[in-house]
């Protein structure tokens, strides 16, 4: 890992400071309700889809301007997917959905900002939001279905003798879900804002620094696209697991 | 990865020099943080955000769909007034054609009577007029009957005949048609 920061000469590599947790008001101890950098940029992600959702749409205007566009694009977008992959029935979580979708979108794309803090690079925040949508699913499934929702396992189309051994990865590959889905977007996050920085401590050298900051401005091409992917990725696997809570015999 | 595990155990301790995603320390306060601004989001799009754009979504398209309606409608209407005028016009093609018609056919009669009438009257002129050319004719060749006896009478006795009056007469009658 490139977590080590050494100094030699001008290099300078502390690509993994920026995603430091500290307090907002002086330098004590972080307890759960300490108001940290954590707290200032999920703030400002709060406002911003407020910005956008609210007050972008409060003309309700049927010719929509720029901004309310922007809202029922997304709006259209998330929507769809729920209902094409979901079904009909999965409209019903379809603010919980477009929450999700919202958040780590503007999560991420706030993080881009210089200086700022990018609360989904964090494990702890990914794996409540993957593990989160684990629990539920599951628990609506079993709610739903009953013991048909562990048809899911079963596949009853395979021959007879390999079922067990279908429903043995069946079970196991249902269980990493939560895992593979926080961490594809924790370390999609962290390694494109970590490589930014290394980037950016090779500009100090003047041999190099046109070729790393034409590297930093590709780089943070590619992470503008991984923000929204990343989000847009999350948000359609959770529509396949809801599909599979809701509709577990395919 | 020996640093790594450090770090996880070890907490704050070591936060300088390991990741500070695993600075199981520090969880709470991010999963409590990310829990308070997921259901401010969640509040604030289930409550007013999304019933709104789908409100607006919807009453735009209802505005399309209605304004199709009419603008079928308007078409449909265009399509009869079009129909309508094009049925006047014909009518009062048809009817101008026959008023035409019925006064070509009023001249026609007229102009019939007129020429009917000045055919007699032409007629009656000519035959009038041959009546009076007749008299003229006949009074004419009366004359040239009476000079031709006169004529001749002078004529005879100038050579030293003697005639008597109606021997002339004949003669020159006799000339005359021949």
């Amino acid at each position: 890992m490139a977590g080590e920061a050494h100094e030699e000469g001008g290099l300078v590599f502390h690509p993994l400071d920026q995603f430091q947790i500290k307090p907002l008001f002086g330098d004590g101890p972080i307890h759960w309700y300490t108001p940290t950098n954590v707290t200032l940029w999920l703030g400002l992600c709060v406002l911003v889809v407020v910005a956008l959702f609210v007050f972008g749409t409060r003309g309700r205007a049927v010719i929509p301007g720029r901004i309310q566009s922007m809202a029922e694009m997304a709006y259209g977008m998330v929507y769809k997917m729920v209902e094409e992959i979901a079904g009909h029935d999965g409209v019903k979580y379809f603010p919980m959905i477009m929450t999700l979708f919202v958040f780590i979108l503007f999560a991420n794309m706030l993080g881009l900002l210089p200086m700022s803090f990018t609360p989904t690079s964090h494990i702890a925040v990914t794996a409540v939001l993957g593990f989160g949508v684990f629990i539920f699913v599951t628990l609506l499934g079993l709610i739903k279905h009953g013991t048909h929702f562990l048809g899911l396992f079963w596949m009853s189309d395979a021959p007879l003798i390999l079922r067990p051994i279908i429903a043995v990865i069946e079970v196991i590959s249902y269980f990493v879900r939560p895992v593979s889905h926080s961490i594809r977007l924790a370390g999609n996050i962290m390694a494109g804002h970590a490589m930014i920085k290394v980037f950016a401590g090779f500009a100090a050298v003047t041999l190099i620094s046109p070729l790393a900051i034409f590297g930093i401005a590709a780089v943070y091409g590619l992470e503008v696209l991984v923000a929204f992917i990343q989000a847009y990725v999350f948000t359609i696997l959770t529509c396949v697991y809801l599909k599979d809570a809701l509709h577990p015999g395919h | 990865m020996a640093t790594e595990t450090t770090v996880a155990e070890h907490g704050a301790e070591a936060a300088k020099a390991g990741i500070p995603q695993l600075e199981f320390a520090h969880f709470p306060n991010q999963i409590f943080w990310l829990l308070v601004a997921l259901v401010v989001i969640y509040v604030v799009l289930s409550r007013i955000a999304l019933p709104r754009i789908g409100a607006v979504l919807a009453e735009r398209r209802g505005t399309i769909t209605n304004d199709l309606a009419a603008a079928e409608e308007l078409k449909q209407k265009a399509r009869d007034a079009e129909k309508a005028y094009n049925d006047a016009l014909a009518t009062a093609r048809s009817e101008a054609a026959k008023i035409v018609a019925e006064a070509k056919a009023e001249i026609q009669k007229d102009l019939d009577a007129a020429t009917a009438k000045a055919d007699a009257e032409i007629a009656a002129k000519t035959a009038e007029s041959e009546k009076v050319i007749g008299e003229i004719r006949a009074g004419a060749l009366q004359s040239v009957t009476e000079v031709a006896g006169a004529t001749a009478q002078e004529l005879v006795s100038v050579l030293g005949g003697n005639a008597d009056a109606a021997s002339i007469q004949a003669a020159v009658a006799a000339r005359l048609k021949g």
